[in-house]
């Protein structure tokens, strides 16, 4: 096994990019995560890459655009207010069909909000905030070791998908340390690869084919329909097949907290203290939170839970797909902080017992 | 020991964590006591996280000028940094933003620095962060904070860990660097850090292995929530 080094959260996400053959880094500044553009800037062209940073988060994002047309592992990565102006281009990716790695380290919101941690982009990274009929698909991490495998997973994904996959961090696991471990690293696709893997790829013609175009126009609306339900199963599979999701102390659980991210560690102290007093808690998980893991809720013991209580780091937005989720079969409530501010081990204890005398 | 302690180091190599631990043991030895957090790199874990716990214990702690406000992302710091270092009577630890580019905010203060007999700059050193684990790495980041802030580092702090995954291993394997970084630069090893659990161990070894320069550091890790080491 790999040696154990002890790395920070935004460096670990950039070098698990490397790692996956990420060769094109485009960012622009912002706390909490400017250490991903540093270290891009310092290591990426050490691997053979382009670090470029952007005049903006719009010009980042759309140099992405170009750099994924050519046949590129992209990486992009912002906190919450840059993800925001990125929205348009979001969804142009995915009009096009073209794959790249979104990074949220989500910070306070809503507007330029706060530098310290939130998860309040659920709906954001979730439904989007660009027009028409799309899907991201969301990947959520609890630790860095998480991270950086997911981030290998995310970039498979979206050549899969060709699609763009966001990894919904937050500022804690941006800035905090962890012992990591990072996996063998994987070579980046060559010249003469790229035609072959990524057929789609603006590699020039030469002569030898026809043009290719990427392109998100349409004048003519019954091909754009046809060309929307050509590619729509893609998200069905993906609603099928990509739902993730860990599961604890289901069975026998008087209440499950749902939690995603940092909150899901604070909310597994929180739990333990609960258990401590012989309040039996489960948790749920979602480390995808698009799809969500409806799945993930068969799994609870409908014999002994009385209460789903959704944590988060915002005002009840993952609360609705839990809802969804739990069929009106179980009263949901919801433990939260906002703003940036962190949940707090003892406070969703005492939350806790308070949901419960609720009959 | 010097009035001015000065922690410098690479980023995330534990210059806070030790900057509290330092300030706290002061505390039991002096009566006046301020730790300055000159962080304007770091956003989070900073030492100004833990103010009221500091001042509780009678330990003055300076940063910007916003009180407690930790949210503050103007990289600026407060003039009233330069009360405990006017006033002789304070002991004084220094907890400064990571590589060269954090230690840059020392120039602005250095008048107060340059007396080698009141001021000392220390480095912080964790063999187990990739950008310091080998001695070229270690060097560079000695040389470029020296450039930055014309001061020279008078000593060592082997703080090599994995977090609550530590072992002595580890913290040998640290202070090998360190011996390695000493004599190449004469600057020697000041301190040698290890959690509290793990202090018999290392005391142990320390014997079977000689190393009797290695002064033990006991830690507390009073800047990491308990959730973040839960599996």
């Amino acid at each position: 096994m790999a040696e154990k080094k002890l790395m920070k959260g935004n460096e670990a996400f950039a070098a698990a990019a490397i790692n996956a053959g990420c060769r094109y880094y485009f960012g622009y500044p912002i706390t909490p995560q400017s250490e991903v553009p540093e270290y891009m800037s310092r290591e990426l062209k050490k691997a053979g890459g382009a670090f470029i940073q952007a005049e903006s988060e719009l010009g980042a994002i759309n140099m992405a655009y170009g750099a994924s047309a050519a046949g590129g592992r992209v990486l992009i990565t912002s906190s919450s207010p840059g993800i925001a102006l990125m929205q348009e281009s979001i969804g142009l990716l995915c009009s096009v069909q073209l794959p790249v790695v979104i990074i949220n380290v989500m910070r306070g919101g809503p507007g330029i909000g706060s530098i310290q941690p939130g998860q309040a982009d659920y709906n954001q990274v979730t439904r989007g905030g660009s027009n028409g009929d799309y899907h991201t698909i969301v990947l959520a991490p609890n630790s860095i070791q998480e991270a950086i495998d997911m981030i290998g997973k995310a970039f498979d994904l979206a050549d899969e998908y060709r699609n763009p996959v966001i990894i919904a961090a937050d500022g804690m696991l941006g800035q905090m340390m962890e012992p990591v471990v990072m996996p063998e690293p994987k070579a980046a696709l060559t010249e003469e690869e790229i035609p072959v893997v990524k057929p789609y790829a603006l590699t020039g013609h030469k002569n030898k084919r026809d043009r290719h175009a990427i392109n998100s126009v349409w004048l003519k609306q019954e091909l754009l329909e046809n060309y929307i339900n050509e590619y729509w199963p893609k998200y069905e599979k993906a609603e099928r097949e990509l739902q993730d999701w860990e599961s604890r102390n289901l069975e026998g659980a008087e209440v499950v907290f749902v939690a995603y991210g940092s909150t899901s560690r604070i909310a597994m102290e929180a739990m333990e203290m609960l258990a401590d007093e012989g309040i039996k808690v489960g948790l749920i998980r979602p480390k995808t939170l698009w799809p969500f893991p409806v799945n993930a809720f068969k799994e609870i013991d409908f014999n002994t839970t009385k209460h789903i209580i959704s944590v988060e780091l915002s005002q009840g937005q993952m609360i609705y797909d839990v809802k969804l989720a739990v069929e009106c079969k179980l009263p949901v409530s919801l433990i939260n902080r906002v703003g940036g501010m962190l949940l707090d081990p003892q406070e969703i204890v005492d939350r806790t017992k308070k949901i419960m005398e609720v009959k | 020991m010097k009035r001015i302690t000065l922690i410098v180091g690479h980023y995330g190599s534990g210059k806070t964590e030790f900057s509290v631990n330092h300030v706290i043991n002061l505390k039991k030895q002096y009566d006046k006591v301020a730790i300055l957090d000159m962080d304007i790199a770091n956003p989070y874990f900073r030492s100004r996280e833990r103010q009221e716990f500091l001042e509780d214990m009678g330990i003055a702690i300076h940063f910007n000028s916003f009180g407690y406000d930790i949210t503050e992302d103007l990289p600026a710091i407060s003039a009233c940094m330069k009360a405990p270092l006017e006033n002789k009577d304070y002991m004084v630890v220094a907890d400064v933003g990571g590589d060269n580019a954090g230690a840059r905010v020392l120039n602005q203060f250095k008048k107060y620095f340059v007396d080698e007999s009141d001021c000392e700059m220390l480095i912080v050193v964790n063999a187990n962060r990739p950008e310091t684990a080998d001695l070229e790495g270690a060097l560079y980041h000695i040389r470029t904070i020296e450039a930055e802030t014309g001061l020279k580092v008078k000593g060592l702090i082997n703080n090599t860990h994995l977090l609550r995954e530590t072992k002595v291993a580890d913290i040998l394997e640290g202070y090998r660097l360190c011996q390695d970084i000493s004599r190449e630069t004469g600057i020697p090893i000041t301190y040698t850090t290890c959690v509290e659990k793990l202090v018999p161990e290392l005391e142990k070894a320390k014997a079977e292995q000689g190393l009797d320069d290695m002064v033990i550091y006991p830690i507390k890790l009073y800047m990491r929530p308990t959730w973040l080491d839960r599996k």
